[in-house]
């Protein structure tokens, strides 16, 4: 039998119809790969005895003519989507043992429609981070090496586990969840595909909350239509999270027709940004050119606020994150550290139990959030994100779909952007203002860097107009024709 | 606006994180570098603006005020450090 792990899920729920193999021999193929793939430390938790268990329930659906969507499909899920009785990290040493009693909407939607769990996957602590370096169970390695070069280079962040599994051939597919670019930087910088919906499409519930206003739940994949059936069984109504949006969920799959004629691709120009390399600026001609072939209208537009986008997002965040992560109090969750008093026993636990970019963010939000601070940080950002927002409102009064680099650049090394937190806030330029507006937006591989390294392109939509970016994407995807894979070194 | 040691340790102790005296600092001088950069924020005009609050024009839904769930109280308390009998455990509060 060929390799089951390089099969699209498209493929695989092909060759489960037909009877090709099994659910179990499937899923036992990724527990294979997965326990080879331990030096890319891409999982915090590894679940294969339940993975076979549910491989086998899987079987027997699927005998009894009751398969789902992604009937017996093997994922990774992030380790910020709570899962009953397995432990759930968000990759923090203040989250220690804890283990919920519940399970999230977004993973229950999952395995109703059949879906496997190999395990929880890395990530930034409390997905604050863009490299995947912050997290308390050690850096995830992406699959992807320079060409002569054998040092590691960082997945992207923050879902830089759910990436660097469905990059190696670990995991069919990933959960993510994506607050500033969170699925689609990672995906680009992994060669996969990375999907944000529409904030309000995927349900919170059971997500360990950074920014409650931005954090959204996706999918990501090695296909566009991967993402697209994925996302089908993750979305839908939920009662339980108050932003979530009472709409009927879409086939996204059909959504996919090949055919963009006619359609309106809008090019910001405010993304051209100062000292952008030549491979982004050319790869994104690429696109354009591509889109062109494929019967679309290219039209010049600008996003004006672009750039107030990301300090706005560093007051918004932090200051959300400030309020969710007042919970973590030593008292209700995994780690307590001992104090004089009870200030002190807080005070203690929360030094000791959250990391220095966590920390950071924190005092900013605290600070923003501060009595007399209020109006000129919180307000102003909500100001500014009103008018981003506006800014991409007036846009789709002229396009269908926008086209634009998903990352400043390719992969970097550990420690490459030095200790600044400003150079690393950096990598989410591209991806932060969709998150703002809170649009659908997806990440496609597109071509390579000068160093052999995966590049993507981002298409944005209007808000739950899935669909065209499904669609859009679909043909980016035909386009580019992107079929490189990492050399799995990590074998060994 | 700048902030100095004293207003991150009172920042610090609002967000109940204890921060050693040597580490406040080095921690303004990064909290600065970061406060700095978002002042352009002052550069967009929002006269008449109204602030962001919801992605989707949604309203928050009704629902009626009835118990719905509960129950469980030791499943609440499980992850708690200390606990007992449905109660989290905390170093004594009142003298």
């Amino acid at each position: 039998m060929s390799d089951l792990t390089r099969m699209t899920i498209a493929e695989a729920r092909d060759g489960l119809d037909a009877g090709d193999f099994s659910a179990r021999e499937l899923t036992a193929a990724h527990i294979t790969a997965m326990t080879a793939s331990k030096p890319l430390n891409a999982f915090i938790t590894e679940t294969p005895d339940q993975a076979v268990d549910a491989a086998t329930a899987s079987d027997a659906r699927r005998a009894k003519g009751e398969a789902g969507k992604l009937e017996g499909i093997p994922l990774a899920i992030k380790d910020l989507f709570c899962t009953k009785g397995v432990l759930t990290t968000a990759a923090s040493h203040i989250l220690d043992g804890f283990t919920p009693h519940y399970e999230s909407t977004v993973t229950s939607n999952l395995w109703d429609e059949g879906a496997v769990m190999l395990g929880k996957a890395n990530l930034d602590e409390f997905a604050m981070g863009s490299s995947n370096e912050t997290s308390y169970y050690g850096n995830v390695v992406n699959p992807w090496r320079r060409e002569g070069d054998n040092r590691d280079l960082v997945p992207g962040g923050s879902s830089g586990g759910s990436a660097s599994a469905v990059a190696s051939f670990s995991a069919m597919g990933a959960t993510g969840t994506d607050t500033g670019g969170s699925i689609r930087q990672p995906a680009s910088f992994t060669g996969i595909v990375g999907m944000k919906p529409t904030y309000g499409r995927c349900s919170r519930w059971g997500v360990v909350a950074f920014a409650s206003s931005l954090d959204q739940p996706g999918p990501m994949a090695r296909s566009v239509r991967d993402t697209a059936i994925m996302l089908e069984a993750m979305a839908g109504f939920d009662a339980k999270d108050s932003t979530s949006v009472n709409m009927p969920v879409p086939n996204f799959e059909d959504a996919m027709t090949g055919d963009i004629k006619g359609l309106k691709i809008g090019i910001p120009k405010e993304y051209r940004i100062d000292g952008m390399s030549d491979e982004i600026s050319s790869l994104w001609q690429q696109g354009i050119d591509w889109m062109k072939d494929a019967g679309a209208e290219i039209v010049d537009i600008s996003l004006p606020h672009t750039k107030y986008a990301l300090p706005a997002y560093y007051i918004i965040a932090p200051a959300e994150a400030s309020s969710n992560l007042a919970r973590y109090d030593g008292v209700r969750y995994g780690l307590r550290v001992e104090g004089k008093d009870l200030n002190d026993m807080y005070a203690s636990t929360r030094a000791e139990g959250f990391g220095a970019e966590v920390k950071r963010r924190l005092l900013i939000g605290t600070y923003a959030l501060s009595a007399g601070y209020y109006d000129a940080y919180y307000l102003k950002a909500q100001k500014v994100r009103a008018r981003i927002a506006e800014d991409f409102k007036q846009a789709y009064l002229n396009v269908d779909a926008i086209l634009t680099p998903t990352a400043p650049s390719a992969a970097f090394g550990f420690g490459e952007k030095g200790d600044d937190p400003l150079a690393m806030y950096l990598n989410d330029v591209f991806t932060v203002p969709a998150s703002l507006a809170g649009l659908p937006g997806i990440s496609v591989p597109a071509g390579l860097s000068k160093d052999g390294l995966p590049l993507g392109l981002q298409l944005l939509g209007r808000p739950f107009d899935e669909e065209t970016v499904f669609r859009v994407g679909g043909v980016l995807e035909e386009a580019a024709a992107f079929t490189a894979t990492p050399t799995d070194w990590w074998r060994g | 606006m700048s902030l100095d040691k004293a207003t991150v340790a009172k920042v610090a102790n609002l967000a109940r994180i204890k921060v050693e005296e040597k580490d406040l600092e080095p921690m303004a001088a990064e909290l600065n570098n970061i406060l700095g950069w978002i002042e352009q924020l002052g550069e967009v005009n929002t006269d008449d603006v109204e602030p962001m609050t919801s992605v989707a024009q949604m309203s928050l839904r009704w629902r009626a005020d009835e118990v719905t769930d509960g129950g469980y109280a030791e499943d609440v308390v499980a992850n708690g450090p200390n606990h007992e009998d449905g109660y989290f455990a905390v170093p004594k509060v009142i003298e």
